[in-house]
């Protein structure tokens, strides 16, 4: 009887893989689609799906013409569409959204190598071109009240004299912004379902909100509403996590949670955008192999090399 | 004192033979007893061809210091001494003998005269014990220490990580006393002052049984430690119940430990104690493709096969076969394969858990780094064994890589962590010794 299957230890292997992953991450945005949907209406359902459709069909389409093996069932390219979209304003034209998923998948992910070789995250770098290409579109909120017509970061940098929404409204995402970001509620339940299924870390989400929360208090600017305002929560529970583009030491995530911290707070409190999360993320993203090399843990009973 | 426990991570236990008193396997019709069931040099034939031999007879001498001496634990014929391969891809004489069925003991098996550290350390070398929990390191140059004093700690070893494994949980509640008579040995002949019994702590029972053997002194003591594999892996149940590291390239000795499997260790003080050396050994059959889990004694030598029907027989056709537990055990070709000194479980898996995963790409998620014991980064090491860089590799400290698996089994790729490890030892080791060779080679040219 020679037929044994003959290969090297461990014989045994944890039930998650990519899928699952992915899967966790899918669920975890779930909360934060219905809650756009209650707050912007059905429109933001149509753009969530348009990215969806163009993120893996462009995947897709691209592995195929470079003759590599689909990475569409691995549900990546499905959580790239959906977090580009919750970036976008809720009115975003369509084909702007397809394109910016496209370059997201395309540009940003398969140019560089595909799943896990990415420097930096598809769709933030995404979101910023769409910003930089699109500025019109891409700064044009939809409200959900028609007293107000300004963000709330706009209003706390000054630039708009309306006053700020009330703080329940900012806690259950009833304010101008992009269509996924608004609610610091439904975030904050799928950022807790990731802890708990140890997907994702507490120290780059602890250490990029409490950066932003320590240093707004500082400086004295309405850190409560610092928190719920932008895309903060988005971006540091599902942005500022993503994988391959962060460190993978439980230090190497402090440091990036307090950089993207810090840069966040540069950039709304003296920057010319109201907004730096997306910036701050990307510029992070550069460093990350800096920081993962400075973080390296020291082996156990390791003496210097 | 605050002590951060190292990682791991929490396998499946699945040790549901843990009730199951070993019973005895049926004399096997044949048994292979490979010469090399140890680390060091494999033993010297004592026999030949055409001899009878009875249960406990020397076989085979140790021969050299790094050596173990090899008993029969049948009664039959010498039929060859042949070359066999192990698994480790290494051929070594084996002795074939076709049992009787009788199991004639041998005449005069005494106890061996021990009254000082020599001499029993001389009966430890005697006893033929090995490394019982899977490494196969001779016991007797375990114990074989310099200097006395240097020793503040036995570790005594009963964590037993590894899933479906119990054959060690057997040894603590069926020969506990054995355990015991092992550790008060310890402690006369080597002077050790303080003994740790290192247990899981998903056996409770064998935690009261030493606890309540430890009652009367203090220099001994039990510790239930929780149950996260490789909780036995030699260097992290050191720290977890010493907090003492031991040091790139050294041995447990270096931070003051000994650390002794909980079977060894009963067999060791089963041979002072009666004379009786190491030729049998409990094993823990279980694993899906397996009818009926349970634990057996079998004779060293026995085919793997011969175990497999004393337990039912499979419920489906096995893929593969391993020595030893899931996380670290290894997978044999061949069901003929014998059972070792130091098989501690014979496992058998159906199709399904067989099959190696599909492998996929790295995400990067970290957790190869988040879950490894001591401190690795395998992802790293990965990276730069595929871009072959052996400097990077001496930095990320892969040498110190002891392949429990944690790395391999947390990847969500699936990605065959635990051989790009082996394979990136080798390379640095080979890095090493040509580094080495060329600096010599410099020197000797400055000589010039």
């Amino acid at each position: 009887m020679n037929n044994m299957i003959v290969s090297v230890s461990p014989h045994l292997r944890d039930k998650t893989d990519t899928l699952s992953i992915m899967r966790d991450v899918l669920i975890a945005l779930t909360p934060a689609l219905i809650a756009s949907v209650l707050i912007f209406g059905f429109r933001s359902l149509l753009v969530v799906a348009v990215c969806i459709i163009f993120s893996v069909g462009s995947e897709w389409a691209f592995e195929r013409i470079v003759k590599k093996p689909s990475t569409v069932n691995d549900l990546s390219a499905a959580v790239t569409g959906i977090l580009l979209a919750y970036n976008l304003p809720v009115g975003i034209p369509l084909w702007q959204a397809a394109i910016g998923s496209m370059v997201a998948i395309v540009v940003v992910k398969q140019l560089f190598g595909g799943i896990g070789k990415n420097f930096a995250n598809p769709a933030i770098t995404a979101r910023i071109i769409m910003l930089l290409s699109f500025s019109g579109t891409m700064t044009t909120w939809a409200f959900p009240d028609v007293v107000s017509s300004a963000t709330p970061l706009v209003i706390l940098k000054g630039e708009s004299a309306q006053a700020l929404p009330a703080l329940m409204n900012m806690f259950l995402g009833v304010r101008g912004g992009c269509l996924g970001e608004t609610s610091a509620l439904a975030l904050l339940i799928g950022g807790t379902y990731l802890l708990i299924r140890r997907v994702i870390s507490w120290h780059t989400p602890v250490a990029f909100i409490g950066t932003v929360f320590l240093l707004t208090l500082a400086l004295g600017k309405q850190p409560v509403y610092q928190l719920m305002s932008g895309g903060l929560l988005l971006g540091a529970i599902f942005m500022a996590t993503d994988y391959s583009t962060t460190p993978s030491t439980d230090w190497g995530r402090v440091i990036f949670g307090v950089g993207c911290g810090l840069i966040t707070v540069l950039i709304r409190v003296w920057g010319n955008y109201p907004e730096g999360v997306s910036f701050s993320i990307l510029l992070m993203n550069i460093l990350t192999p800096y920081i993962s090399k400075a973080t390296r843990k020291k082996a156990l009973g390791g003496v210097k090399a | 004192m605050l002590k951060i426990s190292l990682h791991g991570v929490r396998v499946p236990h699945r040790k549901g033979t843990a009730g199951d008193r070993p019973g005895r396997l049926p004399v096997p019709k044949v048994v292979t007893i490979p010469t090399s069931m140890h680390i060091g040099k494999p033993a010297k034939p004592v026999v030949s061809a055409g001899d009878t031999v009875k249960v406990g007879q020397l076989i085979a001498e140790a021969d050299g210091f790094v050596s173990s001496p090899v008993y029969s634990g049948v009664s039959g014929a010498v039929k060859k001494i042949d070359s066999i391969l192990m698994s480790g891809g290494q051929r070594v004489p084996a002795i074939i003998i076709e049992t009787d069925g009788l199991q004639m003991m041998l005449e005069g098996i005494a106890p061996p005269k021990v009254t000082n550290t020599e001499e029993f350390l001389a009966a430890v070398r005697m006893s033929g014990v090995v490394g019982l929990g899977g490494a196969g390191f001779p016991t007797a140059v375990k114990l074989t220490v310099k200097d006395l004093s240097q020793i503040e700690a036995v570790i005594v070893n009963g964590a037993e990580c590894e899933p479906y494994i119990t054959s060690d949980t057997r040894t603590m509640l069926d020969d506990s006393d054995l355990v015991w008579e092992g550790v008060e040995l310890l402690k006369k002949y080597l002077s050790v002052r303080r003994v740790i019994i290192g247990i899981e702590d998903n056996k409770p029972e064998c935690i009261k049984v030493f606890r309540e053997k430890c009652a009367s002194g203090k220099d001994i003591e039990v510790m239930a430690l929780p149950a996260m594999y490789p909780q036995g892996g030699e260097k992290v149940l050191i720290y977890n119940t010493t907090g003492r590291i031991v040091p790139e390239g050294g041995l447990p000795i270096d931070a003051g430990a000994i650390v002794i499997n909980c079977t060894t260790l009963a067999a060791v003080a089963k041979y002072i104690k009666t004379g009786v050396p190491l030729y049998e050994k409990c094993l823990t059959v279980d694993g899906s493709a397996v009818k009926e889990p349970k634990n057996v004694i079998v004779p060293i030598g026995t085919p793997m096969k011969d175990v497999f029907e004393f337990c039912g027989g499979f419920r489906t056709e096995p893929k593969k076969v391993l020595y030893g537990g899931p996380m670290m055990g290894i997978a044999v070709p061949d069901l003929n394969s014998p059972i070792l000194k130091s098989t501690n479980a014979i496992l058998a898996f159906a199709e399904a858990e067989a099959a190696p995963p599909k492998e996929t790409a790295c995400i990067k998620c970290g957790r190869c780094i988040a879950h490894c014991p001591l401190n690795l980064m395998p992802a790293d090491i990965e990276t730069a064994f595929r871009l072959k860089k052996p400097e990077a590799l001496e930095a990320l400290k892969v040498n110190l890589c002891m392949e429990c698996g944690c790395c391999a089994y947390a990847c969500p790729a699936k990605r065959p962590l635990v051989q790009v490890n082996k394979l990136a030892k080798a390379m640095l080791r080979d890095w090493q010794s040509a580094q080495k060779a060329a600096e010599e080679m410099m020197k000797k040219d400055v000589g010039k």
